[in-house]
């Protein structure tokens, strides 16, 4: 591993491949740093290695991966597996974590390629042993072929819950009901962005396709859920919800949950980007131009971290960031730039037809995003409830920031990456303020936590 | 607006001021450019320390100490203050020797706070300290108290005793008007009789408004902190001759420091963190404490602090102009200071002159 790059890529999934193959392909010196141990991110996740027979379990769209991952390899792109990135700031220096020993090294230019997390939303009983993220389940299942074997609920909003229903019907295991929070208001409200999202057809149509087929395996499916919560002694033994004005329970030690993705801006924070709240996917995100630049000179973001557009968006997103990387650095002109873009400008176009249907569609309610019920765990590390922010708000600590200052919540390991987004829509709600206003946690590195001794392995000479 | 005194800096010193001024029946008005203890106020690592003070700042020390014992009867808040003492570990007979010279010189100005204990007592009170260090200096009353904890009980006694605080309130201008001020900030125009300045790494901005500039250089102190563990060590942890400085804070978590300073963009209030130096800090905890070496650090920050050419700070009646008044230039150790400063301060404006011995910290020192 060399000290410095032209281009560093932080990320493999797929805007992170398509960039380095499209850089690396010029003769650009660039590496790419990647958490996971093979290329892919969370949805090509272990897409080099996976048997056949799983991958067909998890669908075409997972296939594609195999393509992307393919020609990065080809390419002449570093990669580093196993790869912490704890931090990044302006200058473009980037500290990265391997085999146990921190180093910084930097770069012309930076893309940060982080991906999206689920979107965590608090509700009561969250914390219980046995309630799970959905992702998490989609993880053990294309990682290790791990499936529930007692049964699962599924509950959320968003189109990878049905997903993660169809594959666990095809893998055998058995789905006791999906519960979606979605308000049926959002029906009508999506209703205006319908005919835009025809346009982009395959995704409506696999999605019906994935509710028939659930709805003929006999798995009940109920829409316009409320007052979701899980239920136990010390483990998750019941899900409790109201359904068609009836309070409901199901036995289940096991309910995974899905509200959507945000992108995953710890990067881009701590790199001191500017971000802005976006209203409809209601979540923060970094400003950037059509070609990803942020407004650090150098620092550039393509897929799901700078907004969510899903993977082939990321795709596309990731090669047009790595053809103005190309121009800045003066491998290509920009009338070069433009003209091999224009394909993917347009593609991309076309992928998005569907965004604006799906995030009126998939709307999270106010009352989820800012929990009313007092009790319920915000900050899981610290162990702040809502009561005790609403609290803080009363007491006159009235942004997000001040609010951590006072409870602490989001000073814990996480990093505030679990309460974060809950805690703006709280002091929003207790303010009644908008959320942009509240502002977001201010970014404190380390992005990922190092030990006292990984810390003190830092090379004397890293930043000389 | 109208006032008594206005006072610029929302932080720990302005708000003390303001509620020693308010107890005595004053009306008060703050202004603050950011947010209340936005800057060093909510950032420190809230150190009550009076071991290894300046031998001006002592006498100031000693009283704050006392205020602090009793901070509650103050604020209504104990603002979860802590008392297990501080030590500074001496790792060679040269290290020792360093902290024999320093107790005596303490010794000779009359106090005996400070305090030489041997290798028995020092395992005895650290007993996870890696062996073979020799002894240590110690104050007994020392601890740390949450520091944002401590700014919003300091401002909720002040408001409830009618201090006004204006947050997001720039000044930008500063005007005599017969003998009092007007005072022009991005939220309007302010009147007051009297005037003080409290605003830490910005105050020179203030100063010179007065016609005398100070040689105030802001800097970016840098902490570091660490995941829960189990309760290990109970005083403050300082070396004789190593940068180091932690303590285990009241939920288990290692505050970490030392004055490792950040990169900092004064203009634009923007810092960086230095990992070399952070890096170094965790190289040295990790040879005191050999155990804690895969404890996880998960936040470092920095915060915009006044530091003096003296490293003491500034606190006196301006010298160009009347009813003005300067309390800056804490040089990262005021936390400790901060009731003793409001008293003193509040002293110096209603009556001409402290109890407290405050020439060194005259601003004229810097003519």
């Amino acid at each position: 591993m060399n000290k410095h790059y032209q281009l560093l890529i932080i990320g493999g999934g797929p805007a992170g491949l398509a960039a380095a193959t499209t850089t690396a392909e010029q003769g650009v010196s660039c590496a790419v740093l990647d958490e996971q141990p093979a290329p892919g991110g969370q949805i090509y996740r272990a897409i080099e290695s996976i048997p056949a027979q799983r991958a067909k379990q998890l669908g075409s769209e997972y296939l594609r991966g195999k393509k992307i991952a393919a020609a990065f390899r080809e390419s002449n792109a570093e990669y580093y597996p196993d790869t912490k990135v704890w931090s990044l700031n302006k200058e473009r220096e980037v500290g990265i974590l391997q085999n146990n020993e921190a180093n910084i090294i930097s770069a012309d230019k930076i893309i940060v390629a982080s991906g999206a997390i689920e979107r965590p939303v608090p509700f009561p009983g969250w914390t219980l042993p046995g309630v799970m993220q959905a992702g998490a389940g989609q993880i053990l299942f294309k990682s290790a072929g791990i499936v529930p074997d007692n049964g699962v609920v599924l509950a959320g909003s968003g189109p990878l819950l049905l997903l993660l229903a169809w594959q666990y019907l095809h893998a055998g295991v058995e789905v006791k009901a999906l519960l979606d929070v979605t308000p049926l208001g959002n029906h009508l409200t999506a209703m205006p962005k319908f005919p835009r999202a025809l346009l982009a057809h395959h995704y409506l149509t696999k999605g019906i396709g994935y509710q028939i087929e659930l709805k003929r395996a006999g798995i009940p499916m109920l829409f316009g859920v409320s007052e979701l919560r899980a239920e136990g002694e010390d483990q998750c033994q019941r899900v409790c919800f109201k359904h068609a004005g009836k309070q409901k329970t199901i036995d289940s030690e096991l309910l995974l949950t899905h509200f959507g993705v945000i992108p995953h801006t710890w990067l881009t924070q701590s790199a001191d980007c500017k971000h802005q709240w976006d209203d409809s996917q209601q979540c923060w995100r970094p400003e950037h131009d059509e070609w990803g630049n942020t407004d650090i000179e150098g620092i550039l973001v393509a897929g799901d971290g700078a907004g969510i557009n899903g993977a082939r968006s990321a795709e596309h997103a990731g090669r047009l960031a790595g053809f103005e990387v190309l121009f800045a650095l003066g491998v290509i002109s920009q009338a070069e730039r433009d003209k091999q873009a224009a394909k993917d400008r347009k593609w991309m176009q076309d992928e998005r037809h569907i965004r604006p249907f799906l995030e009126k569609y998939y709307q999270i309610p106010k009352n989820l995003l800012a929990t009313a019920d007092d009790k319920t765990i915000v900050c899981r590390c610290e162990e702040i409830t809502a009561g005790e922010i609403r609290q803080a708000v009363r007491k006159g600590h009235d942004n997000t920031n001040q609010v951590k200052f006072y409870t602490r919540c989001g000073m814990g390991p996480c990093q505030g990456r679990q309460c974060s987004n809950a805690v703006a829509h709280i002091v929003a709600d207790e303010t009644a303020m908008p959320v942009e206003k509240m502002g977001h946690f201010r970014g404190r590195p380390p992005v990922a936590p190092l030990t006292l001794e990984q810390l003190a392995s830092l090379k004397k000479d890293a930043l000389s | 607006m109208n006032s008594d005194v206005l006072i610029i800096g929302g932080g720990l010193m302005g708000s003390s001021i303001a509620l020693q001024l308010a107890m005595r029946g004053c009306r008060c008005t703050i202004v603050e450019k950011d947010s209340p203890g936005r800057h060093s106020s909510g950032v420190s690592a809230g150190g009550l320390r009076l071991l290894n003070r300046d031998p001006a700042e002592i006498p100031l020390s000693v009283e704050a100490s006392r205020m602090w014992r009793d901070i509650e009867s103050l604020l209504g808040s104990d603002c979860d203050a802590r008392f297990p003492g501080q030590i500074r570990v001496a790792e060679d007979k040269a290290d020792m020797e360093k902290l024999e010279q320093r107790e005596a010189l303490v010794r000779s100005l009359g106090y005996e706070h400070e305090e030489i204990i041997g290798k028995k007592e020092l395992y005895q009170l650290v007993p996870a300290l890696r062996p073979g260090c020799v002894g240590a200096l110690i104050n007994r009353t020392d601890g740390y108290a949450r520091p944002y904890h401590a700014l919003t009980a300091f401002r909720r006694k002040a408001e409830s005793l009618g201090v006004k605080y204006c947050s997001s309130t720039e000044v930008y201008n500063l005007r005599k008007e017969g003998e009092g001020w007007e005072i022009r900030t991005s939220q309007g125009t302010f009147n007051s009789d009297i005037l003080v300045n409290c605003a830490g790494a910005w105050a020179n901005n203030i100063s010179t408004l007065l016609g005398e500039p100070v040689p105030l250089t802001p800097k970016a102190l840098m902490l570091m902190v660490t995941e829960r563990l189990p309760h290990f060590v109970d005083p403050v942890m300082g070396a004789a001759s190593r940068k180091l400085s932690f303590k285990q804070m009241q939920n288990g978590s290692l505050i970490i420091g030392g004055a490792l300073v950040a990169k900092l963009d004064f203009e634009k209030g923007k810092t960086d963190i230095d990992w070399s130096q952070l890096a170094e800090s965790a190289d040295t905890v990790v040879s005191f404490f050999p155990q804690l070496k895969d404890v996880r650090i998960v936040r470092a920050w920095a915060g915009i602090e006044s530091f003096m050419p003296d490293n003491i700070p500034v606190l006196s009646e301006s010298q160009t102009q009347s009813n003005a008044y300067h309390a800056f230039g804490f040089s990262a150790h005021g936390f400790q200071l901060s009731p003793v400063i409001g008293k003193l301060m509040s002293e110096l404006i209603l009556d001409g002159r402290s109890e407290l011995p405050i020439q060194p910290f005259h601003i004229s020192r810097f003519n």
